[in-house]
């Protein structure tokens, strides 16, 4: 009895393998919650295990559970060739797909300190930041302002503009990835200002949240970034 | 609009109409002296700031919103003139011992406008639950017809032509401590059922009828 199921079951997957490469549908890539690369309590005082934890385990994966609903959902509308459909979708993958992608850089932008958190920017980048900004002190400055002043909730981004090849500072809402708001623009450093990413710590005062943060940033990710877009 | 006038035209930190413990164990008193006391507070606070020396300076707080609204191209007092009014209405769209059903007139229009209180109540649950990123969810009265609404951040139904009836904050201050790990749809879940003051509703939904006869 038992062999028999076991066989059917392997007969059942080839048989709606075959049918769907005959109908033309194929499987869609779906997508995991990143590990982080250190504790969740490495990144103290600057960020607190606590929020580390509830930032990955239950926001993050949050947006990687919606986004893979979003994308099976947006396959059968796309086989069905049901456009309205398509349409209505962009919005849940704009939002869970770009939570995704942000906090998965988010989680490269930083390291405990002990791995480097927090040093200067060194090589290609820091020489970047001293022409555009004047000096790392500058940058800093006009990011942690405009997170400040975003209303709402969203992220504030140090990037690159590869086809002017000058470093930007921008701002995004909810959980637009940088790209949104150009499409030549390569992400370096982003930091996220919704609430929960400060809210258990720093409560209202996010501009505490934010000049704490910098000291661990992992700006040596964000120098491999720069010098692969600039090759 | 006689029942949103209510809502300061002056500024002020007008305290909830209870004390900052009385929610408990729905609403703590930490997140009100938080949500209240520090998020609130600096909207108030800010948006003195911003309208000193200015035209806005000294008109009610509905002309600054309406007018710094502009078509939704915000002016930059706009968030703090609006989350000022927001707030104020959404601590007196609660009170201790509150929620569940309403009965009367009000449970009438409910039971007309959404077939019945349960579909009322699923709708502004999927509203508050599906508003994403920080805002906000409403009943609100416009053509003589109750609907429910959700809007980002700061934009209330005052800019988009129907009269607030009810309101629940869903900006992640307003739930993160009380409902941790992400729990918004509890949240929401315990202002529908513990906290909704329905006289606060039935008031101004007599005020927004009389304004529009």
């Amino acid at each position: 009895m038992a062999i028999r199921s076991l066989a059917s079951r392997r007969t059942l997957t080839g048989l709606k393998e075959t049918s769907s490469r005959l109908l033309g549908l194929r499987s869609i890539q779906t997508f995991t919650l990143p590990d982080l690369p250190y504790d969740y309590s490495a990144l103290e005082p600057a960020i607190s295990g606590e929020i580390m934890q509830i930032h990955h385990q239950k926001h993050h994966q949050a947006y990687v559970t919606n986004y893979n609903n979003a994308l099976e959902q947006l396959d059968q509308a796309v086989n069905k060739g049901d456009a309205s459909a398509v349409v209505k979708l962009q919005s849940a993958i704009k939002f869970n797909g770009g939570g995704h992608v942000n906090h998965s850089i988010f989680w490269k932008n930083l390291a405990p300190v002990k791995e480097g958190g927090g040093e200067p920017p060194k090589g290609s980048l820091g020489g970047a930041i001293d022409t555009h900004f004047g000096s790392l002190e500058g940058l800093v400055k006009k990011m942690s302002a405009e997170g400040a002043a975003l209303q709402g909730s969203g992220w504030v981004w140090l990037g690159l503009d590869k086809e002017l090849k000058k470093l930007v500072v921008d701002t995004t809402a909810n959980q637009d990835p940088l790209v949104t708001k150009g499409g030549s623009l390569v992400p370096l450093v982003g930091i996220d200002v919704w609430e929960h990413a400060y809210y258990l710590q720093y409560k209202n005062v996010r501009p505490e949240y934010l000049k704490n943060v910098w000291k661990v940033i992992n700006w040596k990710y964000a120098s491999e970034v720069y010098e692969k877009e600039c090759k | 609009m006689a029942a949103s006038a209510a809502v300061t035209a002056n500024y002020v930190l007008k305290p909830p109409p209870y004390p900052l413990d009385a929610l408990e164990p729905h609403m703590s008193k930490q997140t009100l002296e938080f949500h209240w006391g520090k998020h609130h507070r600096a909207y108030v606070d800010n948006l003195k700031k911003q309208v000193l020396g200015s035209e806005l300076e000294g008109k009610p707080l509905e002309h600054i919103i309406q007018n710094t609204y502009n078509n939704g191209d915000l002016l930059p007092p706009f968030n703090n003139a609006a989350q000022a009014w927001n707030h104020e209405f959404f601590w007196e769209s609660m009170k201790p011992g509150g929620g569940g059903k309403p009965s009367g007139e009000l449970l009438a229009l409910l039971e007309r406008d959404f077939t019945s209180y349960e579909k009322f109540y699923d709708e502004f649950n999927a509203a508050a639950a599906t508003q994403f990123g920080a805002g906000w969810a409403w009943l609100a009265y416009a053509d003589n017809k109750l609907k429910v609404v959700k809007t980002p951040n700061a934009v209330n139904p005052l800019v988009l032509g129907s009269f607030p009836l009810l309101t629940i904050d869903v900006w992640e201050h307003a739930y993160y401590l009380d409902f941790q790990q992400n729990r918004r749809p509890d949240y929401i879940k315990t202002f529908m059922n513990n906290l909704v003051s329905w006289e606060a509703v039935s008031s101004r939904l007599e005020a927004a009828k009389a304004a529009s006869s």
